[in-house]
């Protein structure tokens, strides 16, 4: 646990990329293969059952000691996490609350503590024997732990019991240093990653042996995500518009669809596995002929319909572990491919756009049109003929259901990442409307102690009540303005208080704020009536008052021309 | 009876007819210290301890009206009879005691309770009112002491001598501290400062503070590449075109922020030191207890959170500052 300790405690204080691979490349090499393979695990975020909740560790400390309720609320909002809290509290807590602590159950943990256990002992000994406990001897076990631990290891004791243990370590970090530190191809480490883990001795050895044999193909490892940038004109004026591929900019998930001889795998822009949410896709790819990699769309789009359903049919199946029959005939999905990675376990990624195309286009007309039928779409596009199109082309887009449309060079190869240059995105212009800040709360980890989770809102004109206008809330923001705005509006909001309620406080209605969304609806589960889609704020409007902002009126308007313009196609 | 009101341009004493650390020009000021939240130019005259002098005058201009007076020496301004004491924050800072008739108010300014080599210890004063600071009002915030923080410091500088090590912090009062604190452990190895920091260090120097020898970088030649050498530098030249000049430094903060790991990582340094001129959470209960008064008003950073403690648990009559009147 001390190896493990030391690399959190030097992985937290280094920023650059290169040295935090170095660190756990480093540690790896060295640590124990047992324990290696729970820090690898505990790195990744790998999501562990919640051995015992924030909220439940906070209820020992508070019951041993007589700290009251509001103070620790206070602690925790200013600190932004809650294991650190505790951290912080208990030096200052412990002669309050004193020895005591005797039973003997708890004197064999603290003694085993005593002679440096190894990291293993901790994660499968220790940890769920004390989240396994009855209420009271739960108590005097963490207590007496936490007596019996050095302060700087407080934080990662409180970390590692209440599960959420994330240190700011990506996991394609992670990925890169078992590479570096094991002399192994990256593409091999994920594809190892995807056996189902145990951090055991025996799954960090598999991890991390030797590359045996020569590997026919990728098996079901996904192939980087190539990404497009918000398009500046300017900068490809001066080329000829016939070098342009444009297609619509559909709003699903991306997604890159797999066919091998062992089955299909479908992963999201993130990199995750999505087959259990999209089934009926995952029985489409039978259909693809064998080592094939598509990349396209997914997104709500049924069979006789002529355009795709709004992003939030498809919110409703992401992040269902299982999708009931119910949910399918609702909300069906289909797969909009635009590019193709790979041909009969060839590679095709250097190959021009044009080709590629042309190649998927081959590949969509052998599928089997009895299996494959509509759930596999091909996007319609077409070669750019005058820059003067661009925008009714997108302006139709927008009409068919589409965010927008993609620019792609036709001689574009397929990068990986965000590389400016090749694809470009152009979406729609936001909606905006300008509300007014009413409550503010803090942030968490490096926004803790700063008001930077906003709550907006518009004013309703009349109520049954009162003929006054009311503010009533409308959408909540976190993003859109820059570090020197966020201390500007920290200082505000604490001059500015009217109320506290725990961790969130009533602000004087006096900023306006301009915010953008990309779509509005009707709904019942808000107050005032409306959802709307990625909010955030455009800029900070210094030059408006309060009663200068938006109505509830105005939102309503723009959602009934969302409904007409959908509707009247 | 209030001694003392609240005004727009801050605090006044009405017996004294004068202002405690005015946020705008007044006829007579009275200042705690010289940090310049506290210390503003453009008052008539100005009331300070002696040994702040020096700073005073290079921030609010050589030619300002000033009558400095050493600690504990009581003077009479009109009705009210005034007295500076030590707080411990910096160096030449002060509480400041005011009695009126047979009342007693002390406001505390910026104080601490930790011992610092560089000024002057917090002097108890009972009083019956009490105006106390709450900048790190919270019970999380606990000190260690600053020869532990010093040696931390230390190692952490002597463990890269491939590169130089530039430690952040406030150019008036911290960076002496450093200096006095790495001095108490044994330092004799000289430590470059920033412009901003040597200036103020004369005056500590002056005074006679113990400290680690120091030099500006300035007086380095350029094209040293300072590799393996401290530098005390203030918080606005971190990502400067200043910096510019130290290749691939490694970097740290001293600051008692530093204590929360979120406002440490939003800063972007790579160490945090644990240090403040202020006092933590039991620091200022202690304060409040130990001065004996019955009525506290708390002000800066938690000052309802201080204040509902004080009432709940102490039975005091606490409020937040702004509710004096």
């Amino acid at each position: 646990m001390d190896a493990f300790a030391a690399l959190i405690e030097e992985l937290d204080q280094s920023t650059g990329t290169k040295r935090k691979i170095d660190l756990i490349a480093g540690h790896l090499q060295q640590a124990d293969a047992h324990d290696a393979a729970w820090t690898v695990l505990l790195l990744m975020g790998e999501r562990r059952k919640r051995l015992i909740t924030g909220r439940r560790l906070r209820e020992i400390l508070q019951q041993a000691s007589a700290m009251p309720d509001w103070l620790f609320d206070d602690c925790q909002s200013h600190v932004g996490d809650s294991a650190e809290t505790l951290s912080l509290l208990w030096p200052q807590l412990k002669s309050d609350i004193g020895g005591g602590i005797h039973n003997p159950g708890v004197t064999i943990w603290i003694n085993q503590l005593g002679h440096s256990p190894p990291m293993h002992w901790w994660m499968e000994q220790l940890l769920p024997a004390v989240a396994a406990m009855e209420a009271e001897e739960q108590s005097s076990t963490v207590l007496a732990i936490w007596e019996s631990l050095p302060n700087d290891r407080l934080f990662l004791f409180n970390k590692l019991l209440t599960g959420g243990f994330r240190i700011g370590v990506a996991r394609g970090l992670v990925v890169k240093a078992i590479a570096t530190g094991f002399n192994l191809e990256e593409a091999l480490v994920l594809e190892r990653l995807m056996a189902p883990a145990d951090a055991s001795e025996h799954w960090f050895r598999a991890l991390t042996a030797a590359a045996s044999e020569e590997r026919g193909n990728r098996g079901p490892v996904p192939y980087p995500f190539f990404l497009a940038s918000p398009l500046k004109p300017e900068t490809i004026e001066d080329t000829a518009p016939s070098e342009w591929w444009v297609e619509h900019k559909w709003d699903g998930i991306r997604g890159q669809l797999i066919q091998r001889e062992s089955g299909a795998y479908l992963w999201s822009r993130g990199e995750e596995l999505i087959n259990e949410q999209f089934p009926e896709l995952i029985e489409m790819a039978s259909a693809i002929p064998a080592d094939t990699v598509l990349d396209g769309e997914v997104i709500c789009w049924a069979e006789s319909e002529q355009q795709p359903r709004p992003f939030s049919d498809l919110q409703r199946r992401l992040g269902r572990k299982n999708v009931g029959r119910k949910l399918r005939l609702e909300c069906p999905v289909s797969f909009v491919a635009y590019d193709l990675l790979e041909r009969n376990g060839q590679d095709l990624r250097s190959a021009p756009l044009q080709q590629r195309l042309e190649q998927l286009s081959a590949v969509q007309q052998r599928m089997d049109v009895n299996t494959a039928g509509w759930r596999c779409r091909l996007s319609s596009g077409q070669q750019l003929e005058h820059w003067d199109q661009l925008n009714r082309l997108r302006q139709e887009a927008v009409e068919q259901g589409a965010e927008g449309v993609m620019l792609k060079h036709l001689q574009s190869p397929y990068l990986s990442g965000r590389k400016r240059g090749h694809w470009w995105k152009h979406k729609r212009d936001p909606m905006t409307l300008d509300a007014v800040l009413i409550y503010a709360q803090a942030g968490r980890g490096r926004r803790a102690n700063l008001f930077t989770d906003y709550t907006f809102a518009l004013w309703e004109k009349q109520t049954e009540s009162t003929s006054n206008p009311q503010l009533v809330t409308f959408a909540k923001a976190y993003s859109g303005l820059n570090d020197a705005e966020i201390l500007e509006l920290d200082r505000w909001i604490r001059s500015h208080t009217r109320e506290r309620f725990g961790p969130t406080r009533s602000v004087e209605p006096e900023l306006v704020f301009e915010i953008g969304f990309e779509g509005i609806q009707a709904s019942k589960r808000h107050k005032c009536g409306l959802a709307v889609r990625f909010p955030r704020i455009l800029r900070w409007r210094s030059d408006r008052t309060a009663d200068s902002a938006n109505t509830i009126e105005d939102a309503r308007t723009l959602c009934d021309q969302v409904v007409k313009r959908t509707s009247s196609l | 009876m209030n001694v003392l009101e609240r005004t727009d341009s801050g605090l006044y004493c009405r017996a004294a007819d004068a202002w405690i650390d005015p946020s705008r020009p007044v006829s007579r000021a009275l200042i705690t210290h010289a940090h310049a939240d506290h210390a503003r130019p453009g008052c008539g005259e100005y009331w300070a301890v002696d040994i702040s002098e020096g700073v005073l005058r290079q921030r609010l201009g050589r030619d300002i009206t000033l009558h400095s007076m050493p600690y504990r020496q009581e003077f009479w301004l009109n009705q009210a009879c005034l007295s500076f004491h030590s707080a411990g924050h910096v160096l030449g800072s002060a509480q400041i005691r005011l009695m009126v008739e047979d009342q007693v108010w002390v406001v505390t300014g910026d104080y601490k309770r930790c011992p610092d080599p560089s000024c002057e210890p917090f002097e108890v004063v009972p009083c019956d009112v009490l105006i106390t600071e709450a900048t790190f009002g919270l019970p999380i915030y606990a000190w260690d002491t600053g020869k532990r923080v010093a040696t931390e410091i230390r190692d952490w500088w002597h463990a890269d001598r491939e590169r130089p090590s530039l430690l952040f912090c406030y150019s008036f009062g911290k960076a002496q501290r450093l200096l006095a604190e790495l001095n108490a452990i044994g330092v004799e190895e000289e430590v470059l400062l920033h412009g901003a920091v040597e200036t103020v260090t004369r005056h500590y120097r002056e005074a006679g503070v113990a400290m680690t020898a120091s030099r500006p970088v300035s007086e380095l030649p350029r094209k040293d590449s300072l590799v393996g050498r401290l530098v005390l530098a203030p918080p606005s030249a971190h990502r400067s075109a200043w910096m510019r000049r130290f290749r691939s430094p490694q970097t740290a903060f001293a600051s008692g922020w530093m204590a929360v790991r979120g406002a440490r990582r939003r800063r972007g340094y790579e160490r945090g030191f644990i240090l403040s001129d202020h006092a933590d959470w039991q620091g200022l209960i202690r304060t409040v207890l130990e001065s004996g008064a019955e009525r506290v008003y708390v002000t800066h950073g938690q000052s309802d959170v201080m204040a509902r403690f004080l009432r709940e648990r102490h039975g005091l009559d606490a409020k937040p500052l702004d509710q004096l009147n």
